[in-house]
């Protein structure tokens, strides 16, 4: 129980745990490089610099809509209607900050505030009246879409003026390079510092820790690889602040996720609900708060759709947005099933969803192929969670 | 009246000595609709003792559990706590009280691992986040004093085997310190080398101090862990029985209502006698000692 664990240790620890059907997001990285791979050599074009920045700018605003989706999934709910609440908030920032000249501010958070409360309802409606979150979001989906086409109105696209900052932050800020590399030294090194602190504390309290070789490894490994994908991304456009956003989004809700009450609240309810009741945990308010949290990042979502489009139209979350996010969650590694996934599943899955989508648009292919190819990837990334899920049943880590 | 329970600890515990008094019920009544299922019940728990409480199916021993956890109130009769009177109307309530329960399908989130299991709901944090170390490091001392065999407290709860999945859960029912664990039915559905580990625990939890109630039909069991055993038939009490100076055959003829003390006028054999001088109080550690609520 004491010391210093080895790395070898920690492999045989890692290959039991894969023997026993715990993944991990081990399947998505493998598929992300089989992605990259094909597509590279079908069209050299697929992994230039600027191929990859734009893929960072259109993971952004699907990818904060499938971190709520996460959230929802590990409660062991559905939102269904993220692509309509996005279209709602973008239609209400446009409007009211194109059509009522309120302050932009003011206008995105209106948006969010809209999101925010279609959750609260969704939580309402079922912890109330006990409503299957499947129908209830389903409803959503179409009854928001139709108050995101009357909100438009007439018109129908609302156009957002280029020279705003809501426009200027999704399509030209990007950070400076200088800037850049300092962010990933810093990253590092606040991750270096937090493993550093965790094993010491574990030290002092005679329990299993990272070794400081690990730690520097690790640190190492990751510094590397930031170093790196900022000096590539700087190659062409750089890295785009909104995507930064939605990397920033995805750290918080891991450490909320997995650092709080409120995060291990969310992985009991998901694991067993009538345990986490037992326990004491109050669970509407854990549904309340899980189903808040999608609508509201579902509405941040709408909004970056709208700003990385210069426009809200009736289309403004519509079409595949909806499904590709949640496509996006499950793929990524967010269980159907619920207490299981983590954060940065809205972040690997999204990243399988635009590779596709970017790479069969560079080989000339129409959404056609784009759609039934994505479909095939998610029935695949369900086919590996549900095995997964009878290996663990088979080796007792059901 | 099959046993007074106004006498105080009076009975020679398997460990010979006597304890302090924790938890006394009288005359227990509950009706559900026109079902009696409990009717003038009496019930006793002392430090440091592991009652059995046995009974066939639909005896009511699950209702007096419950009236116990705060599951459901009691229709008539008092329960007594350290002496005073408490009423019990949450499962909360009964936990602040020192009421642990640890019902039959356990309640463990299997996606969680050991630690995250016995600490949820009441997670210690500090400045707002989780504060894992301590937590893993009093779940060791807890799963150390119970000499309990968990191979990692970091594996999810899922991997464990049934017998270890029932110490979590039994020692996650001893985070809050409580004075009086109820075990509903521990060993069911476990092999026998599992249930020799349990029965392990239900030694240690006695040793530690707490009273136990154990509900079980395994007679084996009971004869091998219980000091004192309490039959239930038809929703009221049909004998209290010393395990030292009781056959399984006896208790299984009050079960099943082959010896019908609540209608014959024969003194259950293991009644206190009225004259016997109150035994002294051995005080455990001096957290033991304090009152309700404190």
């Amino acid at each position: 129980m004491t010391g210093v664990q080895g790395v070898r240790d920690r492999a045989e620890l890692l290959v039991a745990r894969v023997r026993g059907g715990d993944l991990g997001s081990l399947p998505v990285i493998v598929g992300v490089i089989v992605i990259w791979t094909v597509f590279q050599i079908l069209n050299p074009v697929f992994l230039s610099s600027t191929n990859l920045v734009n893929l960072t700018m259109q993971c952004a605003a699907i990818g904060t809509i499938a971190l709520g989706v996460v959230l929802v999934l590990l409660v062991g709910e559905i939102d269904l209607s993220v692509g309509s609440v996005a279209g709602v908030a973008a239609a209400v920032l446009a409007v009211s900050f194109v059509q009522l000249q309120w302050n932009a501010v003011l206008a995105v958070i209106a948006a969010l505030a809209i999101g925010c409360l279609i959750g609260l309802l969704y939580g309402y409606l079922l912890t109330r009246f006990g409503l299957p979150s499947f129908v209830v979001t389903l409803a959503g989906l179409l009854g928001f879409l139709g108050l995101q086409l009357w909100v438009l109105g007439e018109t129908g696209s609302i156009n957002l003026p280029f020279d705003s900052w809501i426009v200027r932050f999704a399509q030209q800020m990007f950070l400076p390079p200088w800037a850049s590399y300092a962010l990933a030294v810093v990253a590092a090194g606040l991750y270096a510092l937090s493993r550093l602190r965790r094993a010491r504390q574990r030290t002092a309290a005679s329990l299993i820790s990272q070794s400081y070789a690990e730690i520097a490894v690790r640190t190492a490994a990751l510094l590397a690889f930031l170093l790196v994908a900022a000096w590539y991304l700087n190659l062409s456009r750089g890295v785009g602040v909104m995507f930064l956003l939605f990397l920033l989004l995805v750290v918080a809700a891991n450490f909320a996720l997995t650092r709080t009450r409120w995060g291990r609240a969310v992985y009991a309810v998901g694991g067993s609900v009538e345990a986490a009741r037992r326990a004491g945990i109050r669970v509407n308010r854990i549904y309340l708060s899980a189903f808040a949290a999608c609508s509201t990042l579902a509405a941040l979502g709408g909004i970056l759709l709208a700003a990385r489009l210069a426009a809200a139209n009736q289309s403004t979350g519509g079409g595949d947005t909806n499904l590709n996010a949640i496509a996006a969650a499950v793929i990524g590694g967010a269980s159907l099933f619920g207490g299981r996934g983590t954060a940065y599943a809205a972040l690997l899955g999204v990243v399988v969803i635009q590779s596709i989508s970017s790479g069969l648009t560079l080989l000339n292919l129409d959404s056609s192929v784009r759609f039934m190819v994505t479909g095939a990837v998610l029935v695949l990334a369900v086919i590996v969670d549900s095995l997964s899920r009878r290996t663990r049943a088979a080796t007792g880590r059901a | 009246m099959p046993a007074d329970p106004t006498a105080t600890g009076a009975l020679s515990t398997r460990a010979a000595r006597t304890r302090e008094r924790v938890l006394t019920m009288r005359g227990i009544g509950k009706r559900f609709g026109a079902v009696k299922a409990l009717t003038d019940v009496d019930f006793w728990v002392n430090e440091g003792e592991v009652v059995a409480l046995v009974g066939d199916n639909g005896a009511g021993k699950s209702t007096l559990v419950k009236i116990l956890a705060g599951v459901h109130a009691q229709d008539s009769g008092t329960v007594e706590f350290d002496g005073e009177p408490v009423e019990i109307p949450t499962p909360a309530d009964a936990q602040e009280l020192g009421i642990a329960t640890v019902f039959q399908d356990l309640a463990l989130c299997d996606n969680l691992d050991v630690v995250a299991n016995l600490w949820l709901g009441r997670e210690l944090a500090a400045t707002g986040t989780l504060d894992e170390v301590e937590m893993e490091q009093r779940t060791w001392s807890l799963l150390r004093e119970l000499a309990a065999k968990i191979p990692s407290v970091r594996l999810p709860v899922a991997s464990l085997s049934g017998g270890q999945r029932q110490t979590v859960a039994i020692a996650r029912s001893l985070v809050g310190d409580p004075r009086v664990v109820i075990l509903d039915e521990p060993t069911a559905a476990l092999g026998v080398a599992q249930t020799a580990e349990v029965l392990n625990l239900i030694e240690r939890l006695r040793e530690r101090g707490h009273g136990v109630i154990l509900i079980s039909h395994n007679m084996a069991d009971v004869m091998a862990v219980a000091d004192r055993v309490v039959v239930l038939r038809l929703g009221r009490n049909n004998g209290v029985y010393n395990v030292a100076d009781v056959t399984s055959e006896t208790l299984i003829a009050a079960i099943t209502g082959a010896t019908d003390l609540a209608r014959s006028a024969a003194p259950p054999p293991a009644a206190p006698p009225e004259d016997e001088p109150a035994a002294p109080i051995i005080p455990l550690t001096p957290t033991r000692q304090r009152g309700p609520g404190a």
